[in-house]
């Protein structure tokens, strides 16, 4: 905390409002219901591990990915305050994302996406904070996000052969790859079409290996490997020993089709499936490759070595390596224990060929040489999560709880009961090799009325607990945005954002730094008009062009202070971008309704944000010609009424 | 020992005095004087170095202030990764109407380095030629430069107080921020403060004194 004589003010309130809400919920029959693990006692003790005082900052950031709503949600830890919202697959007019033609390109007119699974980038196995890389399930992209100015940066995809990015993304312990395999089997390349009989037999998964340039973050589809038809679920990467390992869950090893509810459920075990990355990325580079949707695809049954199949307990969800990479967890859904394989006997069975059987020539290990224990963690396992002293956390979702245990003992320690049926769960870089302890967040999947009622369309229920005791301790609720899926937790100290884009690094050669150089232009049909936003005026403040002129507009927002945001909406043109201190950004559209359009800022900006407005004049065809410098002419537009701020600055 | 009389023993009183003063301005530098001066020229020196002045513009929203150094030869705002203090100090100042404080605007930025480097050469030529009449027509032409220097400011700040523009959306009462103190100017309290190359200056000019003292103090010897 940075201040500290606020500090017990705070601590007082909080504790006063615990009474006044532990009063209030005692007369309350059904809303507001506490679960065993906050009784009276604990309330003013969780009030005060939670409350952060104003002007204090958290310690942690959480990034939770935003399920169908296709973004980024990031909150603060430990107070579960909704702190921003980064927009990645879906347009979002608060940022103006998916508006101005830099990010809707990027968007590529897909306007949904489905984020899973964020990764921040890793070095040596620990988060480094440069960037963080988001899967879409949905239309089976994969998007970079920058955290040095927390903004989308590149997305990737459609990706050729992928259907259902769900098992991604998963970053390698030197970011050398994005990994990421495939939920739904289908005929390859896309576009192919074969009757659903052929399932069994012609249809395909995929893992990816998307390379990231290590110095920009770029991302480029370096090959795939072509899989039996399961439904590939959740992944994580090696590390220490285990390291050039990747390891996926499948359910559908049945291969059925039709209702997998029933279909798919009928063995007692499905696979995890081991890929040797850095084997499969040599093999590539010594062209044991063919080509496939425009991708060096390899296929196992030709290039042996490269994946491999571990038998793990009924319809196993995520898959979880432990922070010294020795061990990898497998939780079966449908079955009360987790698995835990030994990196060193999977390594002892591959060198044995100790096999049980193989799929499509993959082989298949032997569950008895490579498995540790079976821990007896409770009902519907689903994802393991670690601290900083060798304990596991195992989320359950059927039971509706964590359970602690300890690696290498393999004896469960503790179990707390949450509210209500936990999906995954995240630990402070709690799947790095240092993980940090301190505090769980679980991230359930219903809320049930655990809040005020907003009617049928409920949110999901995240939930704040301390692991920094010997019991876990529930500290909050709160209401999280759908859907989070799983979520990545940092150390606050880890990110070093900029608050303005410095002037220095704006490279547009569109961008105008001063009033003098506001412009329009005409060449043809079209109208180019530079402009500046600064408080309170956008220069030009009025423009003229002619109906079906296509305009395009490049607005710089000169501010070089935090938070003097400027926005651009231009009614019924359907237009709104937000533009930061120092940021120029583009859009462009067809004028094709005549009429007289104001255009406004829409980020409050200051005590004459209102003023700030102007007018694009849309004459209409057949009328005289719009009043525009002639072609290739620059014309320097109205002065504002006083000298400019930060003119030739 | 008694100063040495012109050839004439009856010299008017006033003529003394003015035969005194040549005797004075004759007079050779001691060795100490001479260090005192040196060391005035390294604390002058080190002027380009550091900030003369130090504007502080403290509101609600900025906790930790706006700030301006004033630079012989430059202004110079407070910079982080989170803010440019001189563009949002004129970015703020346009809605009173102030003119933006542009570099260009300030001529003295021309003369001020070209002014103490002249300074230092004259306190070095006092010192070679080691004659008290150098050091006094140094200390002269430097407390001159400094009077100046500071009604300069001042007749500066006076301007950009009062100079408003006509049509600014907000109007204030024309003011003059202070030459050395706090003032409040609507939601700003702004402070301003002589920073280290003035102390620098003000060492410079106490050198000199000093030097001055000294030699005046030690009658040479014939």
């Amino acid at each position: 905390m940075i201040r500290k004589n606020s500090r017990y003010i705070g601590i007082a309130a909080a504790v006063a409002a615990g009474l006044v809400i532990s009063m209030w919920t005692g007369g309350c029959a059904r809303r507001g219901r506490r679960t065993a693990a906050t009784q009276q006692g604990d309330v003013a003790e969780a009030a005060v591990a939670t409350y952060v005082a104003p002007g204090d900052l958290d310690e942690f950031y959480m990034f939770a990915s935003g399920g169908h709503s296709g973004q980024i949600y990031v909150y603060g830890i430990p107070s579960m305050r909704h702190i921003a919202t980064i927009p990645v697959f879906t347009p979002y007019p608060a940022t103006g994302y998916g508006f101005d033609s830099g990010s809707k390109a990027m968007l590529g007119g897909y306007t949904w996406g489905d984020v899973h699974h964020p990764a921040i980038s890793q070095t040596k196995g620990d988060y480094d904070g440069r960037w963080m890389f988001v899967n879409d399930n949905g239309n089976n992209r994969v998007a970079r996000i920058d955290l040095r100015d927390f903004k989308t940066k590149e997305i990737l995809g459609p990706l050729p052969n992928v259907s259902g990015n769900h098992g991604s993304s998963f970053v390698t312990p030197n970011t050398e790859y994005v990994l990421s395999a495939s939920r739904f089997s289908i005929p390859l390349p896309k576009g192919t079409y074969l009757p659903i009989e052929k399932y069994a037999t012609d249809y395909k998964g995929v893992v990816s290996g998307v390379q990231i340039d290590p110095n920009t973050g770029k991302m480029t589809l370096g090959w795939q490997i072509l899989m039996p038809p399961f439904d590939f679920d959740l992944g994580d990467t090696g590390k220490g020993p285990s390291e050039g390992w990747a390891f996926w869950t499948t359910y559908n090893t049945e291969r059925a089709t039709g209702k997998l509810e029933v279909t798919s459920t009928q063995r007692d075990r499905d696979y995890i499936a081991a890929i040797n990355w850095k084997a499969a990325e040599e093999a590539v580079k010594s062209g044991k490759t063919k080509m496939l949707g425009g991708v060096k695809v390899l296929d196992p049954k030709d290039v042996a070595g490269i994946v491999y199949l571990m038998p793990c307990s009924k319809s196993p969800h995520g898959v979880d390596v432990s922070p010294d990479g020795k061990y990898i967890i497998g939780s079966g859904k449908l079955q009360s224990i987790t698995t835990v394989f030994n990196i060193e006997k999977i390594k002892t069975a591959i060198n044995n060929k100790d096999f049980s059987g193989n799929e499509d020539g993959i082989p298949v290990l032997k569950y008895e040489s490579i498995k540790d224990a079976e821990v007896n963690v409770g009902l519907g396992p689903l994802h393991t999560q670690f601290d900083d002293q060798g304990n596991a956390y195992t989320s359950l979702f059927v039971e509706s709880a964590v359970a602690k245990w300890k690696l290498g003992t393999w004896e469960i320690v503790d179990k707390i009961p949450v509210a209500y049926n936990i999906g995954h769960l995240t630990a402070a870089e709690g799947n790095t090799m240092h993980p940090k302890g301190k505090y769980l967040v679980a991230l359930n999947k219903l809320s049930h009325g655990r809040h005020l009622n907003v009617g049928p369309s409920q949110p999901e229920a995240s939930q704040l607990i301390s692991i920094s005791g010997d019991k876990m301790k529930l500290l909050s609720d709160s209401f999280t945005e759908p859907e989070p899926h799983n979520a990545q937790i940092i150390k606050a100290d880890r990110l070093k954002p900029i608050e303005v884009y410095p002037k220095e690094e704006n490279k547009d050669p569109n961008a105008i730094w001063d009033v003098k150089n506001a412009s329009v232009q005409r060449q043809g049909a079209g109208v180019t008009v530079k402009m500046v936003a600064v408080r309170s005026n956008f220069e030009p403040n009025h423009f003229e062009v002619n109906q079906g002129d296509k305009v395009t507009i490049y607005i710089t927002n000169i501010e070089q202070t935090t938070d003097e945001l400027h926005g651009f909406g231009l009614g019924e043109y359907n237009l709104n971008i937000v533009i930061d201190p120092g940021e120029t950004k583009k859009i462009e559209f067809v004028a094709d309704k005549p009429g007289v359009f104001p255009y406004y800022c829409t980020n409050f900006c200051s005590a004459l944000h209102q003023e700030m407005q102007g007018y694009m004049l849309v004459k209409p065809k057949g009328a005289a010609t719009a009043r525009v410098a002639p072609r290739a002419r620059r014309q320097v537009v109205a002065r504002s009424l006083f000298s400019p701020p930060g003119g030739s600055q | 020992m008694p100063p040495a009389t012109p050839s004439g023993t009856r010299a008017a009183p006033f003529g003394a005095f003015l035969h005194r003063v040549d005797l004075f301005f004759d007079r050779e530098l001691t060795a100490r004087s001479r260090i005192l001066i040196l060391i005035g020229v390294l604390l002058v020196i080190p002027v380009y170095v550091f900030p003369l002045y130090r504007m502080t513009l403290i509101a609600n929203q900025f906790p930790d202030g706006l700030d301006l150094s004033i630079y012989a030869y430059k202004l110079e705002g407070g910079r982080s990764a989170a803010r440019d203090d001189l563009r949002e100090i004129n970015t703020l100042n346009h809605y009173i109407g102030m003119r933006p404080l542009l570099e260009s605007d300030f001529s003295e930025f021309n003369w001020l380095p070209l002014a103490v480097g002249a300074f230092a050469l004259l306190a070095l030529r006092a010192v070679v030629i080691g004659r008290m009449s150098k050091l006094i027509d140094l200390v002269v032409l430097f407390v001159y430069f400094g009077l100046f220097s500071f009604w300069g400011f001042y007749r500066r700040l006076y301007e950009y107080g009062h100079n408003l523009d006509p049509t600014a959306p907000v109007k204030v009462k024309p003011f003059t921020p202070p030459l050395i103190g706090t003032q409040q100017i609507a939601n700003f309290t702004v402070t301003n403060v002589p920073d280290v190359a003035s102390y620098l200056m003000v060492g410079f000019a106490v050198c000199l004194l000093l030097a001055v003292w000294h030699s005046a103090r030690h009658t040479p010897v014939e």
